[in-house]
């Protein structure tokens, strides 16, 4: 951690906040929207959902740079169940302001911004790591490609 | 900034209570997060108040582990335990987690069935309309056009938006429960005329005039605008209820489409001049044979085996209109020994069913005939399901991934066809 912390970030961005608080952590970044309910299990944080990019893979304890959400009304519910069972996303950075997004960063409480002033999708890779601090609007990247 | 009026600012300081200023709180949060700068009004919410597996109850026991915790902590998300008053507005339940009288033949257990009379108890106790569908609009909840409502369930949501012309967002479950107490929802999003415009443009270039083919296009739409509004113009024929329904499901599953235009069809798309509020713009989309097959063939990529032994209709809950057909449909037939079909419906819809004898003959046929839930909210399928099939683009989109099994899908025909033989032979005509 602190051989990261001393190098100088190589991308900050900035955002508008949606959920205050600071988290920082590794990135896990997909392209495609993510559906809460029926397209995630609640229990592992893994996506389920057939043809998706992240099928099985976990965003537990990532911040998950994704464009929002799709699908279900449940998002909020499927998401804020992630809370209870330890397996929630560190964080959330989204580019596309929903109500399922807007309401699962919400009740979840996990750091979150979106409406960026550049694309953090295009910036940011898995593997990434990103530090975001909602509450002053901005975020930090370290790529992980540039030791 | 959220703006808040007298009346609002009483409530989040507890002028009404405990439990309505922690709704309020919770709003305004979610309205910050939303980037809204107020409320509307409400009167007409659904959703899933306090109802939660034994589980959730469970992880709250410190909090006594009841319902009164679990709408605190959950639904309200409040950092407290409060007494949860009577609903005063009008509001309902929508589906729930098991039928109530076949719940053995899912697979439930004596303590979930336990759970699940207790919560719907206290539901019915704090005020709230116990319809216990994803079709409201067919059991008596039905808006009218411009009511701003609150509702969850993305099919109901894009049925009241499209077919309607009322005012809702996609609520979840926690914005919901807080809008029963406080009768408040952001303004923001489809209650405002500006975000009730089209985005994007699909041209239908084959007919779309049969529940089968409404389903499809809704299935393609949602692929093509992802959560945009679409305005659909040329072939599409035909239009009824049930087709609606089923188009609306498809396309919030594949994308997240929350409302349409349909030039012609819906009530705020006269024109297309009306549905884009101006000058078309967006992208342009063309649904020709080449995109239709590539839809068929997406919603039957995770079937392999033809040996069916589960059909599942009924998503969203099917119409007494559906009920008929399918009780034609099974005349003079017997569902296959290897084989089971369940048809999920509301309680509202199953009375009219029985009274018009279409109960007695499905169940005749051997087929079960359900109410509350589906297959993908209940996780249940008969015993040892490998192979399903469906009529619904949404339930095929949904219940293979949540279930890990196989899934075909086509018209309502083929389903029973399949459900009768236990084997699989629909085709793209």
């Amino acid at each position: 951690m602190a051989t990261v912390d001393i190098r100088p970030p190589d991308i900050v961005l900035r955002g508008r906040r949606v959920v205050g608080g600071v988290a920082e952590g590794e990135a896990l970044v997909t392209r495609q929207t993510i559906s809460g309910w029926g397209g995630i299990n609640a229990m592992t944080g893994t996506v389920i959902e057939n043809h998706h990019e992240l099928k099985d893979i976990s965003f537990a304890g990532k911040i998950l740079v994704f464009p929002g959400a799709k699908g279900s009304s449940g998002w909020s519910g499927a998401f804020h169940t992630t809370r209870l069972t330890g397996k929630a996303p560190l964080g959330m950075l989204y580019t596309v302001t929903t109500t399922k997004a807007a309401l699962g960063a919400v009740v979840m409480r996990v750091p979150t911004l979106t409406d960026f002033d550049r694309n953090p999708i295009d910036l940011i890779a898995t593997g990434d790591r990103v530090r975001i601090d909602a509450d002053a609007g901005e975020v930090l990247i370290w790529k992980a490609d540039t030791k | 900034m959220v703006r808040l009026s007298d009346d609002e600012r009483a409530m989040l300081d507890g002028r009404d209570g405990a439990a309505v200023a922690r709704a309020m709180d919770l709003l305004v949060r979610y309205a910050e997060a939303l980037g809204a700068e107020g409320f509307v009004y409400t009167n007409n919410v659904a959703g899933v108040p306090g109802s939660s597996p034994q589980w959730v109850k469970d992880y709250y026991a410190a909090d006594g582990g009841d319902y009164r915790a679990v709408f605190s902590r959950f639904d309200l998300d409040s950092d407290d335990v409060v007494d949860v008053p009577v609903i005063q507005g009008f509001a309902c339940h929508l589906q729930g987690g098991m039928d109530p009288d076949q719940w053995r033949e899912m697979g439930m257990s004596e303590a979930a069935n336990a759970n699940f009379r207790s919560d719907e108890a206290e539901v019915a106790a704090h005020g709230v309309q116990v319809l216990k569908t994803c079709t409201p609009y067919l059991a008596g909840n039905v808006p009218v056009m411009g009511e701003h409502c609150a509702w969850m369930e993305s099919s109901a949501v894009v049925f009241a938006n499209s077919v309607i012309g009322a005012r809702t967002n996609c609520e979840g479950r926690e914005s919901t429960s807080a809008a029963m107490l406080a009768k408040r929802i952001p303004n923001w999003g489809f209650h405002r005329p500006e975000g009730r415009r089209g985005h994007h443009s699909i041209r239908v270039d084959v007919p779309v005039d049969s529940i089968f083919e409404w389903g499809m296009l809704g299935y393609y739409t949602g692929w093509a605008v992802e959560d945009a509004i679409p305005v659909l113009e040329g072939r599409v024929a035909a239009p009824s209820l049930i087709k609606h329904k089923h188009f609306g499901a498809a396309a919030a599953s594949s994308g997240g489409v929350e409302m349409y235009h349909m030039v012609g069809i819906t009530p705020e798309a006269p024109t297309a001049e009306a549905a884009f509020g101006g000058a078309r713009r967006g992208e342009r989309f063309a649904y020709g044979a080449a995109e239709r097959r590539r839809v068929y063939e997406r919603l039957n990529s995770i079937g392999d085996s033809r040996d069916v032994d589960y059909v599942m209709l009924g998503c969203p809950h099917a119409s007494i209109d559906q009920i008929a057909e399918i009780a034609a449909l099974l005349e003079g037939r017997r569902v296959h020994e290897n084989s089971a079909l369940w048809v999920f419906t509301s309680r509202a819809v199953k009375a009219t069913a029985m009274a018009s004898g279409h109960v007695a003959r499905i169940e005749a046929a051997g087929a079960r005939v359900m109410t509350d839930t589906c297959s993908a909210i209940s996780q249940a399928v008969p015993p040892g399901t490998r192979v399903a099939a469906f009529d619904s683009a949404k339930q095929a989109h949904y219940l293979p991934a949540m279930m890990g099994i196989e899934g075909w899908f086509g018209t309502t025909a083929e389903c029973v066809d399949a459900a009768c033989t236990g084997t699989w032979a629909g085709r793209l005509a």
